[in-house]
């Protein structure tokens, strides 16, 4: 029994590891429609993101709001939800720090800036509480709420860096947040931060909140099975909302990071798609905290690799795009292997 | 009489577990041979490889005197056997007719000629006694019509050995009837039935022969004329089995469970309890006994604080709980086994320990402060449950998707019944479970009653109603027609009145009845 219990953690492991190789398995192909060798690409993308400290750095770097969006859609997911509205809640959670943070200003750093990051949580939570409300009293499916939320993001704070907060520039963005509520860099030049302890902290967090409290017990059971949820005496419009609450602080959180550690300033749609890649991040990581943060690691490493190979070889880093959705493509095919596998020892 | 059928060495190694050892089995011409065995016997998997689904490792198979080799259905079909499954394959939208020419249809130049597939279908179940009207739509019908045409499916393709795989699980009462009266409108047409089932009663009802399996093996083969109850329990389980649940004269106390009045909605919105009043003691069972769809379930999800009323109130223990949510009820003494475990009583997908506490978690010593689970409470409350309660295999950590269906049941029985509820409602607690697993649950349930709990037992099998329940109430389109002690009830008076029959009307048969 004790090696059945062992062998399944092996084979979720192994699983996202194989559809990773099958991807550079590949793109080799691509790299060779272009006359270069995968070998010399791969070792390029490699150097460059694990080479040097300086390149991990920068890894680590792209990979933190990954590390929060994946956390955040994962966290839903758990819940039976799926959240798709990673990225509008990201934008309200980003202008909400922004907003502390150019607004609040004179207070002590160990004050303003860990107000800045709650008003980023809070931001993101009651943007997808909303779906989560509509979900529980109503039963509307929360893709297409999600979604929909999602444009009202964007054009709302499109309004407020063009109208009432735009920054004395023509600029379409806000002033600049105040030193105090700023994220101190780890590794100067790189502009890693210290939003990578925070998401390795989100991420401790959804571990010990899913797996250890009655709470978690809640969420997955009403995520497994919301009938006997139900009967388990489970309110599952609560954990609805609650989940998806959690579900978009997270994603607040990496729109918080983008403005307090990044760009120190909300820029109109500034965000390059990092709630819809949270889903493939989660994915990847089997929904999983560790999973998301190694599957972040991999994400920002391809990203940081990318322009130094479209520089130094004559793969254009468009490539990485194709990485990153063939990766997807495997992780999802290997549902169906492994549901393909089921049926056959099933019989 | 011909042997139409021989199966010869039957072997089948699946991993792990070897689901046919060396089986042989044989079938008459015209007969009904009952195929019976626990879950996991092995029946099922010696069915498979008969209609192609699956290649035996060994043995052989004969029709009629030949040796055949049966790589897929399409082969067990040209050798004239059909097959019933328990789910059905059929087409909802389309008709009866279109359903049974499916895949061989009557053509006229590229289209289905419609008329002359209906004439067929009439034509085939006239001369077989199957009523069925071709021009129906299949979603419009009742399971034990849809039943029907996967019957006229096989025949129309030919059948003349059918075998049905528990075609009386999915039925009602009145449909196990009607569906054995088809059987022996089939049987004296020359048609070879084998009949699966675990039900000893319809094994004894109905079939001429009797082959029990057990763990891949075959016990043996009977003419059923020279077998009882107790021998066919006996051969199914291996061991001696308490057939009747031995149980001495209620005592029962106060009221603890008073409904009044209740009127209960289906999510649809159909009116489906009409003003049911109850009540329940303190040590005694009252059995519902009734058709399935006749309110029964949404009466019992409406006390357990699943479905809202309309209005009526329950009292439990004297408090009115009408409109409590479901965890207030169970904290306030209820425990609950559902009807349909799999939807409503287990996460499958939860391990045995953390399903052991589904409903309970919220409280100590499960949950400590800060809503942090205390692992050590909840192993060692597995740990004990699973020896007190037998569930196998006794692992704790494995997912209860992988225990068969009696003992999924005994963990639901097992969290419900530890907690030495107020009020205990069992819905269908013993459906799909096998015989060994029964006989637990109905001890267990006894037990309970004689602790002092109030037992509401909701049930479609009349056996286990009878044999439970110290009163007996009948519910017919959402209102109890009737409440019965014990001994004024019978098979005969129940079914009367689950039809609809007044108590009133009813000519006692054997003359000990007297109409209350």
């Amino acid at each position: 029994m004790l090696d059945k219990a062992k062998r399944i953690p092996v084979a979720v492991v192994l699983a996202p590891v194989l559809a990773v190789l099958l991807a550079l398995i590949v793109g080799s192909a691509f790299i060779l429609t272009v006359g270069e060798s995968p070998f010399s690409a791969y070792k390029v993308l490699l150097q460059e993101s694990f080479g040097s400290m300086r390149g991990f750095a920068t890894t680590l770097q792209r990979a933190t709001p990954l590390m929060f969006t994946g956390l955040a859609v994962a966290f839903a997911f758990r819940a039976g939800l799926f959240n798709i509205g990673a990225e509008g809640q990201l934008y309200i959670g980003a202008f909400a720090a922004a907003w502390v943070g150019f607004t609040f200003t004179g207070l002590p750093k160990i004050i303003h800036l860990p107000l800045a990051v709650m008003a980023g949580m809070i931001g993101g939570a009651i943007w997808a509480a909303v779906p989560g409300l509509l979900k529980a009293k109503f039963g509307i499916h929360e893709v297409i709420n999600s979604i929909m939320m999602n444009y009202i993001a964007y054009f709302l704070t499109d309004w407020l860096v063009t109208g009432p907060f735009q920054g004395s520039t023509m600029i379409p963005e806000t002033k600049r947040v105040a030193a105090s509520a700023t994220l101190s860099r780890l590794m100067p030049p790189t502009r890693l931060t210290t939003a990578l302890y925070i998401a390795f902290a989100a991420a401790a967090v959804m571990y010990f909140l899913m797996w250890r409290t009655k709470l978690g017990y809640e969420i997955r059971a009403v995520g497994l099975n919301p009938t006997a949820a139900e009967y388990g005496g489970i309110n599952v419009a609560k954990i609805t909302v609650a989940a998806m609450a959690i579900s978009g602080a997270l994603a607040g959180l990496a729109g918080t990071e983008q403005i307090l550690g990044l760009n120190n300033r909300f820029i109109q749609r500034f965000s390059p798609d990092l709630g819809f890649m949270g889903v493939a991040v989660a994915l990847l990581g089997k929904n999983h905290p560790v999973g998301i943060i190694l599957a972040a690691v991999l994400f920002g490493a391809l990203q940081t690799g990318a322009a130094a190979m479209d520089r130094l070889t004559s793969v254009p880093r468009e490539l990485i795009t194709i990485l990153q959705g063939v990766i997807i493509f495997f992780v999802a095919a290997e549902y169906l292997f492994t549901r393909f596998m089921k049926s056959k020892g099933e019989a | 009489m011909a042997i139409v059928l021989e199966m010869k060495g039957i072997t089948k190694q699946f991993p792990g577990v070897l689901a046919n050892d060396r089986i042989s089995f044989d079938v008459e011409e015209g007969e009904i041979h009952a195929l019976v065995g626990e879950n996991g016997s092995g029946k099922s998997t010696l069915m498979s490889i008969l209609y192609g689904l699956y290649r035996a490792d060994a043995g052989e198979i004969h029709v009629r005197g030949q040796r055949v080799q049966i790589n897929e259905p399409r082969d067990a079909i040209n050798l004239k056997i059909g097959m019933v499954f328990q789910h059905f394959m059929l087409v909802e939208p389309l008709t009866v007719a279109e359903n049974i020419v499916l895949g061989s249809e009557i053509k006229r130049g590229p289209f289905l000629d419609y008329d002359r597939a209906v004439a067929e279908v009439e034509r085939l179940s006239e001369s077989y006694g199957l009523k069925i009207d071709p021009r129906a739509k299949i979603q419009d019908l009742s399971v034990g019509l849809q039943q029907r045409v996967e019957i006229l499916k096989a025949l129309y393709r030919g059948a003349e050995i059918l075998i049905l795989d528990e075609p009386t699980a999915v039925l009602t009462p009145q449909e196990v009837d009607d569906l054995m009266e088809v059987m022996h409108n089939l049987r004296a047409k020359g048609t070879s039935i084998i009949f699966i089932t675990h039900k000893i009663r319809e094994v004894l009802a109905i079939s001429d022969r009797v082959t029990v399996l057990r763990r891949g093996k075959k016990v043996g083969t009977k003419a059923t004329a020279d077998t009882n109850p107790q021998d066919l329990a006996e051969m199914m389980v291996g061991r001696e089995v308490l057939l009747q649940v031995e149980k001495d004269e209620a005592k029962p106390g106060e009221d603890v469970l008073e409904v009044r009045d209740l009127v209960v909605k289906d999510s649809r919105g159909a009116y489906k309890v009409n003003g049911v009043s109850l009540t329940v003691r303190r040590g005694e069972i009252l059995g519902i006994a009734g058709v399935e769809g006749n309110g029964q379930t949404e009466l019992v999800e409406c006390l357990a604080g699943l479905i809202h009323p309309e209005s009526g109130q329950v009292f439990l223990g004297g408090k009115d709980i009408t409109d409590w949510p479901p965890l207030r009820i169970k904290q306030a003494g209820l425990g609950y086994v559902p009807e349909d475990r799999h939807r409503r009583g287990l996460v499958l997908d939860y391990s045995i320990a953390d399903n052991l506490i589904l409903g309970l978690h919220t409280e100590a010593p499960f949950r400590k402060r800060f809503g942090v689970q205390d692992f050590k409470a909840i192993r060692d409350n597995a740990g004990k449950l699973v020896e007190a309660f037998d569930i196998r295999p006794p692992y704790p950590h494995q997912p209860a998707r992988k225990l068969s269906g009696g003992n999924q049941q005994k963990v639901v029985v097992a969290r419900e019944f530890d907690r030495n509820p107020e009020l205990l409602i069992c819905a269908q607690p013993t459906r799909g479970v096998d015989i060994g697993a029964i006989e637990f649950i109905h001890q267990q349930v006894v037990a309970q009653r004689d602790r002092g709990a109030a037992v509401l037992l909701v049930s479609a099998e009349l056996d286990e109603i009878l044999s439970l329940s110290d009163r007996i109430a009948v519910m017919y389109n959402g209102k109890i027609v009737a409440v019965l002690p014990r001994e004024e009830a019978d098979e005969h008076k129940l079914g009367f009145l689950m039809l609809g029959g007044r108590l009133e009307d009813y000519k006692a048969g054997g003359g000990n009845n007297v109409a209350g």
